[in-house]
């Protein structure tokens, strides 16, 4: 079992935008009853099947690092954090649809992750300020999720959804939106009715490191 | 005439320091968060505005700006809204936020923050009567009760804090407290953090494996649902789910301890980086003030007692037997009058710059450590309430700082509440805090 290749993706994202539910649905396909708040960090497991069905089918632990705290954590914190960005193959953007300080906020939960990754003495070298540029290289791949869509208003989920393309962009990322909500979900195993880009992400991910 | 010059200065005064409090608020309270509802930034900037008005109308009694009836004026207006807005219009509006966040009383948003109030009242008029407040010259809806009870919240406050400030200061500053962290410390601690992380990670792989292969099987693992489900699983139970019973009791145990280590290795990183700053110039600037600071402390404890044990309240305040006793014993000759006016004024305006300054910058510390995207509304506005109570509060302490003859309108506007009373309670929940 443990001869499985493993692949390490970091979900980061602001305080209550829905990680811990987020993590917590994809592995254990259930709905997170009650969520609180994610002291350091908590790991699921997921088992995943690369390209079902062809004859290249391999399967994956993939494992899901729920890294909590905000981005304005006392530097104690967020050296403490930076522990857990080693040898990372993937990031989980997670921001919160109703809330814009969480999507702003990305850009800095991405330098942090990835700064962490670029440069191993751990010292930071830019002043927190966005660059395009920097992300025009990175080899890791970032997917971008949007939570909490139901809670907005049917009208303004237009204007919404373009803000977070352009969010989407800038990364160089996938994007998804959905809702993590009870009555989605089908009981049986593996099927997840509302997550549909579920498949592209999988593979997203482990496309890149597929270099051997 | 004078009186609208006087109104118009402070009405620009007031709007300065809306525009402060508004600025405050955007800048470092909501810094991570969304402002939805603009009412909880109005509401603060309000309160915050007019209590800064109070400690200017003092600083104007001192200095003598202003006719004294166009003083006397503002004063009680601004009292009166002030009151206003902390007993009715805060509470209310956090009564509302709370409900807000319940779901289940969504729909009746209204009738039940009417309720919740209405209850505050309730216990706010009780609180007042273990007390010797009330003088039974005035009738019920009198400012002297509102303010008497407010004053009541507002000096336990006010000693709450000072006490906590008082022990927690010297201990933050001092360096004799640190102990001694070394880079090895820190590394030996994130390796054991990472393995645990991967013990972890080893045995939710194995549950994953196991659940999937049972769920290929064909056996669903459903949880006993019913009374006959409970019994059937006493008798018959699938191997697999037994084990993974168990092996889910030992992740948990390895989650409890991973969070431990996370949160000593975050304070051994804080502990150093303290270390760190004690060498610099700044941070021996504060180990030595914190030394003067405990010193500072540990007088005013032992004042409180004395206090209390001698059942001795100050009737002149400190500046004025400062020089009284310069001139007696030593000798020198200046004018007493003058000389005591310049001196309280500067102290009770570094007493006002510096309570104010420290209570902002715990506000917002007590923020950050509490908050999330949900009671960020609720706690700003009980932040709010903290703040109008505790300024009204040292108002009425401050009276104690100040020589006798500007007493005078503050006694006059208040009516005749007992002061005394006020300072002893003042040092007994200092001592108890301490």
């Amino acid at each position: 079992m443990a001869s499985l290749d493993r692949v390490k993706v970091l979900v980061l994202g602001d305080s209550g935008v829905g990680k811990s539910s987020l993590v917590h649905l994809l592995c254990q396909n259930q709905v997170l009853g009650n969520p609180s708040w994610t002291v350091g960090c908590s790991v699921d497991v997921r088992v995943h099947d690369y390209k079902e069905g062809t004859p290249e089918e391999k399967t994956y632990y993939i494992e899901l690092w729920d890294v909590g705290g905000s981005v304005g954590s006392a530097s104690s914190v967020k050296s403490t954090r930076a522990v857990f960005y080693n040898s990372v193959n993937g990031i989980i953007l997670v921001h919160d649809l109703t809330n814009k300080k969480s999507s702003q906020n990305l850009y800095r939960w991405s330098l942090e992750a990835l700064n962490r990754d670029l440069v191993p003495t751990g010292v930071l070298v830019t002043n927190g300020d966005y660059d395009r540029e920097q992300f025009a290289d990175n080899q890791i791949p970032l997917l971008v999720i949007g939570t909490k869509l139901d809670q907005i208003h049917e009208n303004k989920r237009h204007e919404v959804l373009t803000r977070t393309a352009f969010l989407a962009e800038d990364f160089n990322a996938e994007e998804i939106n959905l809702v993590i909500e009870k009555r989605y979900f089908l009981r049986d195993g593996n099927q997840i009715p509302g997550f549909p880009d579920r498949k592209r992400f999988g593979g997203g991910t482990l496309k890149s490191l597929h270099y051997d | 005439m004078s009186f609208l010059i006087d109104s118009s200065i402070m009405i620009t005064s007031q709007i300065l320091f809306f525009g402060f409090g508004w600025l405050f608020f955007m800048r470092q309270l909501f810094k991570d968060y969304e402002v939805r509802q603009y009412v909880v930034q109005v509401i603060f900037s309000v309160t915050f505005a007019f209590s800064c008005t109070m400690f200017e109308l003092i600083i104007f009694e001192i200095l003598g700006v202003l006719n004294s009836s166009s003083r006397y004026f503002h004063w009680k207006m601004n009292l009166c809204v002030i009151l206003l807005i902390l007993v009715f219009m805060v509470p209310f509006y956090i009564g509302y936020f709370i409900v807000s966040n319940i779901r289940l009383l969504h729909k009746q948003r209204l009738l039940f923050s009417c309720l919740l109030w209405l209850t505050f009242m309730y216990f706010f008029w009780k609180l007042g009567d273990p007390f010797p407040i009330l003088s039974p010259k005035h009738g019920i809806l009198s400012i002297e009760q509102l303010i008497s009870r407010v004053g009541v919240i507002g000096v336990t406050l006010m000693a709450l804090l000072s006490g906590f400030g008082a022990v927690n200061c010297p201990y933050t500053y001092m360096s004799y407290f640190l102990r001694n962290v070394t880079d090895t410390d820190i590394l030996a601690l994130e390796r054991r953090l990472l393995q645990t992380m991967d013990m972890i990670i080893s045995k939710k792989k194995r549950m994953a494996m196991t659940r999937r292969t049972m769920f290929q099987k064909g056996e669903v693992h459903n949880k006993p649902s019913g009374f006959w489900g409970m019994i059937k699983s006493v008798t018959t139970s699938a191997p697999g789910s037994e084990n993974l019973t168990l092996i889910q009791q030992e992740v948990d145990a390895l989650e409890e301890l991973s969070r431990q280590l996370f949160l000593e290795t975050a304070d051994l990183y804080a502990t150093k980086e303290r270390i760190e700053y004690s060498k610099t110039f700044k941070g021996k600037y504060f180990n030595f003030l914190g030394y003067f600071f405990s010193i500072y402390c540990v007088w005013k404890i032992f004042m409180a007692t004395i206090n209390i044990v001698f059942d001795r309240v100050g009737k002149t305040d400190p500046v004025t037997r400062g020089i009284e006793i310069t001139v007696n014993y030593l000798g020198i000759q200046f004018d007493v009058k003058f000389w005591s006016q310049h001196i309280s004024f500067i102290l009770v305006g570094i007493i006002i710059v510096t309570s104010i300054r420290g209570l902002l910058i715990t506000l917002t510390k007590f923020f950050y450590a509490i908050s999330s995207s949900k009671s960020s509304n609720v706690i700003v506005l009980l932040l709010a309430q903290i703040m109008g109570m505790y300024f009204v509060s040292s108002v009425l302490l401050i009276r104690m700082s100040m020589p006798l003859e500007y007493r005078t309108i503050i006694t006059e506007v208040l009516g005749e509440l007992q002061f005394n009373f006020y300072h002893r309670w003042f040092d007994v929940i200092f001592l108890c805090r301490g």
